[in-house]
Parts: C-alpha cells; sequence; structure tokens
C-alpha cells in the first residue's frame, strides 16, 4: 500500500461524477421500478380521460378547454406531473432512509468535498432524471387519446428556460421533502403534499380557466406544479392560453432557489453538529 | 503548526438544549505518524463525539483540530481528503454490491474508473471478501460487514484511518481478525485512532492508549506504563450484605496498604444489585485476611472479588468507576 501516492483532493468535478455514477448504477438496477412510477398515473389519466369519456360520451373539460380539446390541455399537465413526481420520487423517498435509520448518506458525507456537493448532486441527478421522465411520457399521452391532441412550436428560447427549471426545481422539491420527512411520514406526505400539488396544479385546465374561481385562482399560485404545468403549456400547445411566460420562468428559478437554501440548511443540519 | 496526524487542542463541544451537554470538555491529543493510539473509555465518555469532531462532522464549540497540518473546521473537504472513516454503525450503501460499494467509494475520491476497478477487486481479496463480491450488504454476516466496511475506509488509501467501535456487537473470532487487519494496516504506514470500551482492545491492539472519561482525557500513555504507573496494585471489590457504614469505611481504612476509592456500583455486570466498597491495595499479599477480619465485626461480607492489574483496574484506579458502567 505505502507504493501508491499519497491521496490528495480531487477537486469537486470528479467527486460529482462519481456520486452521480452511483445514483446512475442503482437506477439502472431499479429501472423498471423507475418506468413504473413515471408511466402509471399520466398513463391511466390519459386514458380515462381522453380515451374512455369520449367513447362513452362523458365529457368533461368542455368548458376550460377551448377550440384546443381536452386531451391538447391535458398533455402538458400531465408531462408536468411526469416531470415533478419523478424529480420528488427521485430524491425524498431514497434520502429520507439514506438520513434515518440505515445512515447509508455516511460515506458520500465523507467524500472529500462541502457536504453541500453531495445535495447537489442530488438535485442534478433528480433533475435529470425528471426531464428523461417527461421525454419517456410525452410521446405515450399523445397515442392514447381518442381526440386530437394539437402540439405547437413554443418560442424555443422559452423551451430551454422552462424545461431545465421544471425540473430543477422537482429536484429542489425531493431534497427539501427528502431532509425533512422522516421514512414513516413518506406516506402522509403523499396525502398531505402531493395529492394537493397534483390536483390543484392547473394540470387538468389552464390557470386562465380558474377566472370563474378568484380566490382559488390566487391561491393555487403557491403550488409549484402550477407554473411547471403553465410553463409546459406555453412551450408544448401554445395555442392554450397561459400566464406570463417571464412570470413563469422567474417564479420557477425563484422557486428553485428558495427551496434549494432551505433543503441545503436542512441537508447540512441532517448530517452536521 | 504541527503536521502531526492529529492534534486536538482545548478542544469542547457543548450541544445545545435544556441543560446543554458537554460531550467533550476539554481534549488535547497529539496522534504520530504510525501509531495505533486507541481512545478507551465508557459509553457516553465523548469518544464518538471525539471522533465526530475529527472527520468534520461535528463542529467544535472550542478548540483546533488538525489533520497534517490542515485545519479540520476552515478545510474540511481537504481533511476529509486524507481520512478513512469506519462509524460505529453499519453504514454501508445497501443498494450496491459489496464490490460496487468499493468502487463507487473509490469513485468518490476522484479515483478513475481503471484504478478504482484494480483497487476495489484487490481489496475485497485482501478482505478475504472476494468469493461474496456481488452480494447486498444485508446479505451478509456482521463480522463481513465489518471487513467491508474497513476495506472501504482505506479504498483511497487515506494516511489516518478512525474507528469508532469497530468490534462492538463482533463475535471474539472476528474481533480477533479485526485486530490483525487494523495492525496489518498499520504496517503498512497507516495512522491508526480506534475507539473502544473494550479495555484488552486497547491492550492487545494500541502502542498508545488515552483513557477518556466525562469528555476529558485523564491520561495518555503505552499500556504497559499506564499498568505500571496507575494501575500498581489491585483492585480489591468488597461485596456486604448492605451499603457500607461510617464504622465499616473507618475499619477498612485502617487496614496499612488499603485505601477505599468509592462505594461499589448499585448495579453490578451481571446485572444484580449489590453494595459494598471498591478499594486499592498495593497487592493481595497479607491485606485479604486483614481485610476480613477488619469488616467482619461491622459488616456481613457477601463476597470478594480481586482485579489483576488491567487496563480496566487503570480506569478503575483513575475514576472509581469501572468501563461497563
Amino acid at each position: 500500500m505505502s507504493d501508491r501516492p499519497a491521496p490528495t483532493t480531487p477537486g469537486v468535478l470528479p467527486v460529482l461524477h462519481g456520486l452521480a455514477l452511483r445514483d446512475l448504477r442503482v437506477l439502472r438496477r431499479d429501472w423498471a421500478e423507475f418506468l413504473t412510477r413515471t408511466l402509471m398515473q399520466p398513463l391511466l389519466f390519459i386514458f380515462v380521460f381522453a380515451f374512455v369519456f369520449p367513447r362513452i360520451g362523458q365529457t368533461v373539460g368542455a368548458g376550460v378547454a377551448g377550440d384546443a380539446g381536452f386531451a391538447t390541455v391535458l398533455v402538458p399537465g400531465l408531462v408536468a406531473i411526469a416531470v415533478l413526481f419523478q424529480g420528488i420520487t427521485a430524491i425524498a423517498l431514497p434520502l429520507s432512509t439514506e438520513l434515518g435509520d440505515t445512515r447509508e448518506i455516511e460515506d458520500r458525507v465523507m467524500a472529500p468535498v462541502h457536504v453541500n456537493v453531495v445535495a447537489v448532486e442530488k438535485v442534478l441527478f433528480a433533475a435529470t432524471q425528471a426531464i428523461v421522465a417527461g421525454l419517456v411520457v410525452l410521446p405515450i399521452l399523445l397515442l392514447v387519446p381518442d381526440t386530437p391532441v394539437r402540439l405547437g412550436a413554443g418560442d424555443p428560447l422559452l423551451a430551454l428556460l422552462v424545461i431545465p427549471g421544471a425540473a430543477l426545481l422537482s429536484g429542489a422539491i425531493g431534497l427539501a421533502l427528502g431532509v425533512t420527512v422522516a421514512p414513516r411520514q413518506i406516506g402522509l406526505m403523499f396525502s398531505v403534499v402531493i395529492l394537493p400539488l397534483t390536483f390543484l396544479g392547473a394540470v387538468y385546465y389552464p390557470w386562465a380557466a380558474l377566472d370563474a374561481i378568484p380566490w382559488l385562482r390566487t391561491l393555487v399560485l403557491v403550488n409549484p406544479l402550477v407554473y411547471v404545468s403553465e410553463g409546459l403549456r406555453a412551450v408544448l400547445t401554445p395555442d392554450v392560453p397561459t400566464m406570463s411566460p417571464w412570470v413563469i420562468v422567474t417564479v420557477l428559478y425563484g422557486y428553485t432557489g428558495v427551496l434549494l437554501a432551505y433543503a441545503l440548511r436542512g441537508f447540512a443540519r441532517r448530517t452536521l453538529s | 503548526m504541527s503536521d502531526l496526524p492529529l492534534s486536538l487542542r482545548h478542544v469542547v463541544k457543548r450541544f445545545p438544549g435544556t441543560p446543554p451537554v458537554t460531550a467533550v470538555a476539554g481534549i488535547d491529543l497529539d496522534v504520530t505518524h504510525g501509531e495505533i493510539l486507541g481512545l478507551l473509555g465508557p459509553n457516553g465518555a465523548g469518544k464518538s463525539t471525539t471522533i465526530g469532531i475529527i472527520t468534520t462532522r461535528v463542529r467544535p464549540t472550542e478548540g483546533a483540530v488538525t489533520v497534517f497540518g490542515v485545519d479540520a473546521v476552515a478545510d474540511p473537504a481537504t481533511v476529509k481528503g486524507t481520512l478513512g472513516v469506519v462509524q460505529q454503525a453499519n453504514t454501508l450503501d445497501r443498494r450496491l454490491t459489496l464490490w460496487e460499494n468499493l468502487y463507487y467509494h473509490c469513485r468518490y475520491f476522484g479515483l478513475g474508473r481503471g484504478a478504482a476497478r484494480r483497487r476495489s477487486d484487490e481489496l475485497l481479496d485482501r478482505f478475504r471478501l472476494a468469493d461474496r463480491r456481488d452480494a447486498l450488504p444485508p446479505q451478509i454476516s456482521g463480522g463481513m460487514a465489518q471487513r467491508l466496511q474497513i476495506a472501504r475506509a482505506v479504498a483511497h488509501d487515506p494516511a489516518l484511518l478512525l474507528l469508532d467501535e469497530p468490534t462492538a456487537g463482533l463475535d471474539p473470532q472476528s474481533r480477533i481478525a479485526l485486530w490483525e487487519l487494523v495492525t496489518e494496516l498499520r504496517a503498512d504506514g497507516m495512522t491508526v485512532l480506534v475507539s473502544t470500551h473494550y479495555m484488552e482492545e486497547a491492550d492487545a491492539l494500541c502502542d498508545r492508549v488515552a483513557i477518556i472519561d466525562h469528555g476529558r482525557i485523564l491520561v495518555v500513555d503505552t499500556p504497559d506504563a499506564l499498568k505500571r504507573d496507575h494501575g500498581d496494585g489491585v483492585v480489591i471489590d468488597v461485596g456486604l450484605t448492605a451499603p457500607a457504614d461510617a464504622a465499616v469505611r473507618a475499619a477498612v481504612a485502617d487496614v496499612p496498604g488499603v485505601r477505599v476509592v468509592d462505594d461499589l456500583p448499585a448495579t453490578g455486570h451481571d446485572g444484580t444489585t449489590q453494595a459494598g466498597l471498591r478499594l486499592s491495595a498495593a497487592s493481595t499479599e497479607g491485606t485479604v485476611g486483614t481485610l476480613v477480619a477488619a469488616v467482619t465485626p461491622h459488616a456481613t461480607l457477601r463476597d470478594l472479588r480481586v482485579h489483576e492489574t488491567t487496563l480496566e483496574s487503570v480506569f478503575i484506579a483513575l475514576t472509581g468507576r469501572d468501563l461497563r458502567e
């Protein structure tokens, strides 16, 4: 052993790379689980609302969709759910365990970098997974509906801002939940956090359609999923009216910044004393 | 500035709370190149907190910690690069195989793909885990898990290895096998700090032992010197049927060569309740008979136990308590 060179500090990037390789290995081992949790909810939704309902003569969403058709409104919303869900589950579930009973995070906390690097790697990796999830879900959502989905090409610059912003936001939410929620509270987290986010996230209707219920239209502005749904709508279906794209982008990154600051403090509190 | 593997100066750690808990109450300690230094003390003495401070995971309230001259508070990243750490709990990555636990650890420390592969293969062989390379951590025994934790800790060739209670919960054979491994690592030039509450472990494994109690280091020396200087003579536990009263104490104190250390702890090693006195004496020769004769008029003697000179009797002589209390 003495013939090997003395250890040196490798710097942030090689360590970040090593941490990402580990997460990639675990993801490859669990790829079936990844696909299932990505696809199941959006697929069931689009199947019931955009395939079954039109066939059985059940109308839903007729008022909100205008000319575009309900399926057109639904597709960006369901991609938004896939992105947000993926980011959250990719971090929050495993991290909650790793910080809790098993203390598995210890070995990575001892890597020769600031502990924030370990947390940021989690967010970057989850954000990448979130984008992959969106890309996997989108084509499938286009195949299922019985009514046409009118996709368009939004502003490419907007796409370059919205997509990473949405992905990073989902990772930041995941990290914030992972450092806050104990493993045994994960089930509760779904009822208290995830379900309200999903149902009140401008997924099934554009935010503008809430004009009819002004208090709700204001209240849901705290929901980060609103900006992900509206942002993807502005990118994928520009014909459907959305809130101002620049408001969307500003809030996506602003929310990410605030949640990340909170989550990094929490991560340090859970790993250092 | 010292470039010793490890130097602690007046290190204090108070955890906030009501009341605040002082886990480390002012520790000075130097660890020199290539030695195995044992931190010996009972549970709650401050061993894990001290190791946590060295690993940069616990921030000291006061004092300075340097690892090879690098300040652990100011530059934790560099310090972590020179440390190998085995935590008290099993912290193996349960989602990775044994081989992958080593491989990705190497990658966290910046080793390239080829070097990390070779190193992982080599370590699995050396730590006799090669035939379980594709198993997951929950599928292996406690002894194997602990070997893997040590293999992982040394995978990036740290200059200072920290072991926090490495043999707690292991069977005697695994324990001895681990001592051999650690001794081999030292022979390769690694410096080792090991915390333990097993005095046999400190005696068998360590070049020097620091005895720690209530967050303070009472004494640091080689096991032989400690036994010579602090454990000369024997410790005699006088078991009585009732707590010792003033008359018994006076009678015992009059026996030549005997010093009353303390009352016996209310609960013995085996969990039974006990009463009586703990004494120290130069030797048992001529003492035991006199002692029995002195006690008998004042109290009913239940038993009499003599502890030969060990690090445990050194600990008792220094603190009046034994390690397992």
